[in-house]
């Protein structure tokens, strides 16, 4: 869990508790609340799908829900756009591959 | 999807005389304003917090006291959200405003429930999205808006990389590199296609004194990496902006920030059938309104980002042009609303006087000749 800022001059971070998530089968650790773009990238986890077409990797662009580039499978549901999806406790986050299925 | 209870939760809100869409610094101004006069406002936001892009930012502001000078943007919002709560202002937050239908009727998702709701007047305050640069590999993880990376770091305390890299030299790519040194990230280069830097001189200042290189007339031509950025190729241009061949640099990067600037989201607008202009100077495509902040249909009012690209500061002094406005088309005009929209339009004018803001001015000339 090292993407996370520790010390900062101006900020004191608020974070909620630490809780087990799961991306790809993978344990991994995140606070809960938090979008879960931001608990993947502090985990070093940055490709998020799979694009349709070329297959090329795709991360988060916009971060505040605009652009759509984050759209990955949480707990069996496609399009979850995890730069604004609070991450919860036991949460299963599969990256997605090109247009999810419903 | 669950629209059991949708009529009961939209008789709730018969009685709306403002609905404003978007809780950052202009949305809150303006429903702030309106409830001030005495009208039934509602807020609708898609976050959990309010302050819009606000809650970010931990520079401080610098203008006139009466404009937050000396505060820092995370405080501002504060300052406001606090003000929206003493006023009992009705908020629906984690709420998006999908569509504007027929009959004025707004389509509101909020947490997989359908709310249409209906208000009298609309103040839309949806602000903006970060515009996109094309080049080779842009579409590969790393490449972020450097708003996104601020979100990320100010607001969630993660980091983005070890190295990034700058691309614009406007305020955004001036202020979210020094903040990606306060979090500790070391950042390569600013990149500016321009002969001078885009943003404020105090701010260009400060990211020099930090010792960060600006290169001017430089521009980004491709990211390279398998499945995330790993060095990105930058190149000098010439006087028609065309890339120099033989001088391309490989600069080594995990991070790669876009700050060219930000287009309005006007989706809405159009859906409501809002005249729409194409004003570069003002962002791009923009929705036509007059100085009360009126659109081309006469109970749609907009402010923010998404009636001109600008500072949060005009975008506060637009929300209350918008909120009185918009309170004065149902009750009114009165003395106090006068007094709020004529303060903020002076206000404006002196902002908009100084030289840096030549642009807007020219830009909004060409919306109202």
């Amino acid at each position: 869990m090292d993407g996370y800022i520790t010390e900062h001059p101006i900020l004191k971070f608020e974070r909620g508790k630490k809780v087990k998530f799961y991306f790809e089968n993978q344990e991994l650790k995140g606070y809960e609340g938090m979008p879960i773009a931001a608990a993947l990238h502090a985990a070093g986890i940055k490709v998020l799908s799979i694009s349709e077409r070329y297959k090329r990797p795709r991360g988060f662009f916009c971060a505040v829900g605009k652009c759509s580039s984050c759209l990955m499978e949480v707990d069996g549901r496609p399009n979850v756009m995890v730069c604004m999806e609070p991450l919860k406790a036991g949460m299963k986050v599969c990256r997605q591959k090109g247009r999810g299925e419903l | 999807m669950n629209t059991g209870n949708t009529h009961q939760t939209a008789d709730r809100y018969k009685d709306l005389d403002i609905c404003v869409i978007g809780g950052g610094p202009a949305g809150l101004e303006a429903a702030i304003a309106a409830k001030k006069l005495g009208a039934h406002v509602m807020i609708i936001d898609d976050n959990p917090v309010l302050g819009g892009q606000l809650i970010k930012q931990t520079h401080k502001f610098f203008g006139s006291k009466a404009h937050y000078c000396g505060v820092r943007g995370i405080d501002i919002a504060k300052l406001l959200t606090d003000r929206v709560t003493e006023l009992k202002i009705d908020v629906v937050d984690n709420a998006t405003v999908v569509g504007y239908y027929d009959d004025d009727v707004l389509g509101v998702l909020k947490q997989d429930t359908f709310v249409p709701i209906k208000a009298k007047r609309y103040i839309f305050a949806t602000g903006a999205s970060e515009s996109m640069l094309a080049f080779e590999n842009s579409d590969l993880p790393g490449v972020y808006g450097a708003g996104a990376v601020q979100t990320m770091m100010n607001v969630y305390g993660v980091v983005p990389g070890k190295r990034a890299l700058v691309i614009g030299s406007g305020n955004i790519g001036l202020i979210v590199p020094y903040q990606l040194l306060q979090a500790g990230v070391e950042v390569v280069a600013i990149v500016e296609i321009l002969d001078k830097v885009g943003g404020y001189y105090v701010h260009a200042a400060k990211i020099k004194r930090a010792g960060v290189p600006i290169y001017l007339r430089h521009t980004i031509i491709e990211a390279k990496g398998n499945d995330s950025v790993e060095a990105a190729v930058i190149t000098e241009v010439g006087n028609k902006y065309e890339c120099l061949l033989g001088t391309e640099k490989i600069v080594e990067c995990d991070t790669i920030l876009i700050a060219i600037g930000l287009s309005p989201l006007c989706e809405l607008l159009y859906q409501a059938g809002c005249r729409i202009d194409y004003i570069p100077e003002l962002g791009g495509h923009v929705p036509f309104h007059n100085e009360d902040m009126m659109t081309s249909q006469q109970h749609i009012f907009v402010c923010g980002d998404l009636a001109c690209i600008e500072e949060a500061s005009t975008a506060m002094l637009e929300g209350k042009i918008a909120g009185a406005k918009a309170y004065e088309t149902l009750y009114g005009e009165n003395k106090r609303s006068k007094e709020i929209a004529e303060q903020a339009k002076k206000e404006l004018f002196i902002i908009r006087s100084s030289p840096f803001e030549e642009r807007i001015l020219f830009g909004r000339k060409k919306l109202n000749p």
